[in-house]
């Protein structure tokens, strides 16, 4: 084992009270001081190994868990590679929600897919320091060479002697030692944990009703809070009577917040949503309701603002707010009139022009998705108690770190005054990525001087979203005399940005190839929703090459891998982002899986494929009619991410994706009038529920050696088309526009 | 404002609240019964199912004075130890993601076991349809169900 020491590389020791050490780990190598949590890192007799391992004399062992969870389980499955390199016993220690601490986890971010893929080697590694760590502690005290020693179940083992020594007696003489800069960590062969499924840790808690979420989260002395925003997109507060409400019962106050301060430059998610709001403060929650119907207020439109934002480290880009009241049938109509006219050239491969000037036969179809709100099943919320010692915050937050610069500009808090818990949150999906709630949480405890809890209703989470975008595209094939295609032509537009992948497939696989793009500015919020761009143009691509498949008369499998197989030997172009050989692995699993060639009676089959977030998935599924509306008989899915590291977890995730994928397929879509949300609740806006859902999934990996890749938003993507395709079959009609619910119902 | 009695999870609870208020909230914000969910709050989503005299019943729905005189079960009482026959299928499947629908369809589904101890899965369709899952649980939940069947058989 390669012992070389280093206090510089990426550990950082201190003192914490009551005479232990604590080793804060540094996710990427790089030094910040490490902040004693206090109470938070809590009894005085637990001993911290790296900053993610805790353990009592007793061989009690706590693993803290770094990444916000919103049901992707990696409160479970992180803590597992930290103990497969730690080697204790599963079932013997206890996994801890972090809070938010980013000098000691260094990355504390949950979204793109990336938890697995970014923690696979530094969590692993923070188990085998903390493991050489107590070997050498042992080694230390039997005087006796590290090599000789064996670590296993929270027990460090000297054969030679028969002598052993838990975790527990060694922790305090480990915490005292150099760290180790580089660790041998174990061959995936040796895992035995990884790869195994784990239960979720929290599974005792969520089926028991225990507090859990920001929304149950309740302190003596807490007021409820809830904000009025206008009551449609392009429109702003400019007066507010607030006389009757005041006089409500159990009402405290009611005032406006603006929520970023002028001027206020904004980053990555720092989405400005309705940025000055009324709000309404009271004992409980049935007393706001009723208080916030009495508020008196009078809106008026907004006019064009340009805001700089810094995109992701990326250069500044200014953003142009547009004035006016957007409805959906107006955005159809505008989306179409922009496909004919020039967009912006993203890529071209060879000629294409010339290409389908020569060509035999075109084939084109245009596609469209409308807007999508993200209902996670809690809706927003968060809980903040601003004081002069601290800046308190229980949030539902994705990446609480990119919240600390918004949360000191806004707030007037000095970063290291925030302190954050990090609630599991009741659904994620990208709309807890854009924290604006927590600053407006943070501003109503500032001016009550009081603990707040902010609850969004259903109502004002439908309508003060953060949606998935409207898009729109256009797919063109050109076909010579022998029906080859020579020719791709994609191009799309969208509001307000396009979903075109120029680098994805089938960029690479086509000699003659032009993508292009625009967008069209709106005053409607959007931002992520499990993979937006993907979802879309997966559902518009993979339809497509459905539809070539069978106007050239070959199977819609075969057909994808002749096309891989092509970008595989001889890719054109240079940026082609994915892996042919694995997309193919995908097809191939998902054929052979789904017994593609021998579809059950009285069913119809279609299949997808795609590829984003590092990973490859596709899937095969089969439907049946019954009066005219479709009933999902089977799903057959197939991943690429790599290892999996907790299987089961992972099938529950691909399950999701499918359902959720269905779901939004055939029923998601909000629209808009006037500026207006039409459908404010899940009474009026229709989910997927039990009676839609699939009658069967079934599940398989790609087994391989590759690191892990992400695995939230990759199975999403291609189910819509799978689906499309496979009404196609059942019904003989293309379906080109969401929710297919609409087209399906239509009259012929 | 008025003086009622609950009876919650065999327990007489005593609260001074406008009559009108939802038994929603008055489990989650006067006797800090936070199992019970906020989903919707116009009887959709079933997040916020209870028994009421062992019926499936959406507490967002309920003025919490028509659930005076009555025997209200919420998550919290539905077994002493989490170890219903429902809750030890749900774990035994390790049904939930995020976990917030999930307290209102074990409600849900424990009314269901107890009207037809052996549902088929088109039973389960209508019973379980108005409860959202947005994570997309449904697969597991069915067959979490139908475990819990076959748990109380034995
Ligand atoms: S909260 Fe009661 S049904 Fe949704
Ligand atoms: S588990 Fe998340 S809503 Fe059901």
């Amino acid at each position: 084992m390669e012992n070389k020491t280093s206090r510089r590389s990426f550990l950082k020791v201190s003192s914490i009270s009551g005479g232990g050490m604590l080793l804060g780990f540094s996710w990427l190598a790089s030094l910040k001081p490490t902040e004693v949590m206090g109470a938070a890192t809590g009894a005085k007799d637990w001993v911290e190994l790296t900053g993610f391992i805790k353990i009592l004399p007793d061989n009690q062992i706590k693993i803290l868990s770094p990444n916000p969870e919103f049901g992707q389980n990696v409160m479970t499955s992180l803590p597992m590679l930290i103990a497969e390199e730690l080697e204790v016993d599963w079932k013997k220690i206890t996994v801890e929600m972090g809070d938010y601490d980013t000098p000691r986890f260094k990355s504390q971010f949950t979204g793109g897919s990336q938890s697995i893929r970014s923690a696979w080697g530094p969590l692993r590694k923070a188990g085998a320091t903390a493991k050489w760590m107590l070997l050498q502690a042992a080694a230390n005290q039997w005087n006796v060479p590290v090599a000789e020693l064996t670590a296993s179940n929270g027990t460090v083992i000297h054969k030679a002697s028969n002598r052993t020594s838990t975790y527990g007696a060694l922790a305090e003489a480990a915490s005292k030692l150099p760290v180790p800069s580089n660790p041998v960590l174990k061959k995936s062969s040796e895992h035995n944990l990884v790869g195994k499924p784990q239960k979720n840790v929290e599974g005792p808690k969520i089926v028991a009703g225990k507090s859990l979420f920001t929304m149950d989260y309740q302190v003596e002395g807490m007021l409820i809070a809830m904000a009025i925003h206008p009551p449609a997109f392009g429109m702003q507060l400019k007066s507010f009577d607030a006389t009757e409400a005041k006089k409500m019962p159990g009402i405290k106050d009611v005032f406006d917040i603006e929520v970023y301060k002028k001027g206020y430059e904004r980053a990555g998610f720092d989405t400005r949503t309705f940025n000055h709001l009324i709000v309404v403060v009271g004992n409980s929650t049935w007393e706001v309701i009723n208080a916030r119907k009495k508020v008196v207020a009078q809106w008026e439109p907004i006019v064009e603002t340009k805001e700089m934002v810094t995109n992701f480290g990326r250069r500044k880009e200014e953003t142009i707010i547009p004035a006016g009241l957007e409805s959906s049938d107006k955005h159809m109509q505008k989306m179409l009139e922009l496909q004919g006219q020039k967009a912006r050239v993203l890529r071209k491969d060879g000629d294409p022009e010339a290409a389908f000037a020569t060509a035999k036969k075109v084939i084109e179809k245009t596609y469209s998705a409308p807007f999508l709100p993200h209902n996670t099943m809690e809706p927003i919320s968060c809980f903040a108690h601003i004081t002069d010692e601290k800046a308190f915050f229980v949030a539902p937050i994705q990446i609480p770190d990119m919240m600390k610069q918004n949360i000191v500009a806004n707030l007037d808090v000095p970063a290291d005054k925030i302190e954050m818990k990090l609630a599991r949150m009741g659904g994620g999906f990208g709309r807890r990525a854009y924290g604006h709630y927590i600053i407006e949480a943070g501003l109503i405890s500032k001016k009550m001087k009081a603990p707040v809890k902010l609850i969004y209703t259903r109502e004002d989470d439908m309508t003060n979203g953060v949606y998935r975008p409207a898009y729109i595209v256009t797919y063109k094939a050109a076909l010579d005399a022998n029906n080859n295609i020579i020719a791709i032509h994609i191009k799309g537009g969208g509001i307000p940005e396009h979903a075109v992948h120029e680098n994805r497939f089938p960029a690479g696989a086509f000699d003659n190839y032009l993508a292009e793009g625009w967008e069209l500015p709106s005053n409607i919020t959007i931002g992520a929703f499990r993979a937006p761009r993907s979802n879309f143009i997966a559902s518009a691509e993979q339809s497509f090459l459905d539809e070539l498949a069978h106007a050239i008369g070959k199977d819609p499998i075969d057909f994808r891998i002749e096309l891989l197989k092509k970008a595989k030997s001889s890719p054109v172009g240079k940026n082609n982002e994915y892996d042919a050989a694995r997309y193919i692995g995908v097809l191939e699993l998902v054929k052979e899986k789904s017994k593609w060639t021998a579809t059950p009676k009285g069913t119809h089959r279609g299949v997808a494929a795609y590829f984003c977030h590092n990973s490859y998935a596709a899937h095969v599924v089969d439907v049946s009619m019954k009066s005219g509306q479709p009933v999902i008989e089977q799903v057959v899915s197939v991943l690429d991410c790599g290892i999996v590291v907790n299987p089961d977890a992972a099938k529950n995730m691909v399950e999701g994706a499918v359902v959720d994928g269905i779901g939004n397929s055939l029923f998601g879509g909000l629209k808009f009038d006037k500026g207006v949300v039409t459908q404010q609740n899940l009474n009026q806006y229709r989910m997927i529920r039990m009676k839609e859902a699939p009658k069967k999934i079934d599940v398989h990996f790609v087994q391989n050696n590759i690191d892990p890749t992400g695995l939230g938003e990759p199975p999403f993507p291609p189910i819509f088309a799978a689906l499309a395709n496979a009404l196609y079959k059942a019904t003989g009609k293309r379906f080109y526009h969401q929710p297919f619910i609409n087209e399906l119902n239509k009259k012929a | 404002m008025a003086k009622m009695n609950l009876k919650v999870n065999h327990k007489t609870y005593s609260v001074d609240v406008d009559p009108a208020t939802p038994l929603l909230w008055v489990l989650r914000d006067h006797l800090h019964l936070v199992g019970t969910k906020f989903g919707c709050a116009v009887g959709a989503c079933g997040a916020c199912t209870v028994h009421m005299n062992g019926m499936a019943m959406k507490s967002c729905q309920l003025p919490v004075s028509a659930a005076a005189t009555q025997e209200i079960t919420t998550i919290e009482g539905l077994s002493e130890n989490g170890d219903h026959p429902v809750q030890k299928a749900w774990l035994d499947i390790d049904v939930a993601q995020c976990g917030y629908c999930q307290t209102g369809q074990i409600m849900a589904a424990a009314a269901l076991l107890k009207q037809k101890p052996n549902p088929t899965d088109a039973d389960i369709d209508n019973f379980m349809s108005g409860n959202i899952c947005r994570c997309g649980t449904y697969v597991r939940i069915r067959e979490a169900i139908h475990s819990a069947a076959n748990m109380s058989k034995k």
